[in-house]
């Protein structure tokens, strides 16, 4: 039944490896990826007490080069590219000039001549077609070299400890977001101490041909466990982080989704006259948290409703986490009614559920910085 | 993939077991294992009236929430509350933990289902 269509979508160099997993394959963004392994909770939970191993090859990997990479990014990005030591990474959101979000990115900065823009699968053809379109006059070189790139993210408490095995770099000097070039297993790697589970890890990048020796030997330690979509989108949840396509997209500006933290209104970025003006008159609505105040589970696209039960919001991801007792969600509601404690119904199925606006912060993050 | 004789199953992977013109209904352990793991079951109002193939509830895993149909006609007449605190019974032991329990209204309609052979046939396929 699936297999005209799924023989047509992309693999990442290690699909072999999650079949002999026995992971659970699925269409991902025009990805062959492994939703679960052993199940989501069984993976969400080795994460947060062991070591979890994601694929993340799937990423896009863009390279920005030339004398005038520096303020190029900088009119890409939100961040202040100009505080960037080099080596630092920093998580940002390039935006449409309406203030809307193309996409949200990690860059690296090897120097001011050279940054590594690392953007959604989903994404890639349109983030290096929204850069190529901003290039304008610019001395740089916009390298999409995606294809090329294999990636792992290693993720939980006990990361550091299994990675220092197979470098003889000491990661201690890796900080909490920053990276380095480095050997693993005498492979040359990019090692970022980044990641999006909300705990301590690294994410590693290496040719796509050798990741697989790299996952080969991350797997093999009986402390690690491979992780898969399912887990990886409940963990970044918990940990209050935002995903393109639920929190945020291309209809709702940074400052809507709670993310005017990463938005430096000091620096020039194409959307920034948007934002101002958006920031002086104010919000007209907020990425909240949300929690059920009885049995059911909030999910993506639910409607978020007034206590008249008119309907004021909406669900952009929704959860009954591992050991948790309540369904927690995010939700993008109404600003007269994003008020923390404040009471509202989910319509789940045609049906009112109580529920109350909390904190995003579902979890306390364990980075180590 | 384990299946058990004597009971009637649907293309949406329910199972039927009949006593007394009473049917206890519940998913195949196929269905559990699609449907990973099962973190809330909405059960169906006792003395409800369904049609057959009408949604009597809602099963939730950590991903998604999935309708369960009916496959036959009738009243609810008991439901498994043991499911409301304990909901992944339906993963540990699919074919023990029925979901509700209806008075069927005409068994005839327990012809179109199929027996265990069928529905090995019927999973092997997919």
């Amino acid at each position: 039944m699936r297999g005209n269509k799924m023989s047509q979508l992309k693999r990442t160099p290690l699909y072999e490896e999650h079949v002999k997993l026995s992971g659970k394959i699925v269409d991902f963004a025009g990805w062959e990826m492994p939703i679960e392994y052993s199940g989501i909770k069984q993976e969400h939970i080795a994460v947060r007490t062991n070591v979890g191993l994601f694929d993340v090859s799937h990423m896009g990997e863009v390279f920005i080069s030339g004398v005038e990479a520096e303020s190029y990014v900088q009119r890409l990005v939100t961040a202040d590219i100009t505080k960037l030591k080099q080596n630092q990474v920093v998580y940002t959101m390039m935006c449409y000039e309406k203030g809307t979000i193309v996409d949200d990115l990690l860059v690296y900065k090897f120097s001011n001549e050279k940054y590594l823009l690392v953007v959604n699968a989903s994404n890639i053809d349109k983030d290096f077609a929204w850069m190529l379109s901003q290039k304008k006059n610019d001395n740089i070189l916009i390298e999409n070299m995606s294809a090329s790139y294999g990636q792992v993210a290693l993720q939980g408490p006990n990361a550091q400890k299994l990675l220092q095995k197979l470098t003889e770099f000491n990661l201690d000097d890796i900080k909490f977001f920053y990276f380095e070039e480095i050997q693993v297993q005498g492979i040359d790697c990019i090692v970022s101490r980044t990641g999006y589970t909300g705990e301590d890890g690294f994410e590693i990048y290496a040719d796509k041909a050798d990741i697989v020796t790299i996952w080969k030997t991350l797997i093999n330690f009986e402390e690690v466990s491979p992780i898969g979509l399912g887990a990886r989108d409940t963990l970044r949840f918990e940990a209050g982080l935002p995903l393109y396509g639920n929190e945020i997209s291309q209809d709702i500006t940074p400052l809507e989704a709670g993310l005017g933290f990463f938005v430096k209104l000091d620096t020039d970025f194409i959307g920034k006259d948007t934002l101002v003006k958006q920031k002086e008159e104010g919000l007209k609505r907020k990425l909240v948290g949300i929690q059920l105040l009885k049995k059911g589970i909030c999910r993506h696209g639910y409607p978020v409703c007034d206590l008249n039960e008119k309907e004021i919001g909406v669900i952009t991801t929704g959860y009954l986490l591992p050991e948790r007792d309540y369904s927690i969600a995010f939700a993008l509601v109404d600003i007269n009614h994003a008020n923390l404690e404040e009471k509202l119904f989910i319509k789940i199925r045609n049906k009112f559920y109580e529920a109350k606006v909390t904190s995003k912060k579902f979890m306390n993050k364990k980075y180590k910085k | 993939m384990k299946v058990i004789e004597g009971l009637y199953y649907s293309k949406e992977h329910e199972w039927i077991k009949v006593v007394d013109g009473k049917a206890y209904i519940g998913i195949t352990e196929f269905a559990a294992h699609a449907l990973g793991d099962i973190v809330f079951v909405e059960l169906p109002e006792v003395d409800a009236d369904f049609n057959k193939d009408e949604v009597i509830g809602v099963i939730e895993s950590v991903k998604a929430a999935s309708d369960m149909f009916t496959p036959i006609s009738g009243t609810v007449i008991e439901v498994n509350e043991n499911l409301e605190d304990e909901p992944q019974l339906l993963n540990s032991n699919p074919f023990e933990n029925h979901i509700a329990v209806i008075e069927l209204k005409d068994e005839s309609e327990l012809e179109e289902l199929m027996n265990s052979e069928e529905y090995t046939r019927f999973c092997e396929e997919k």
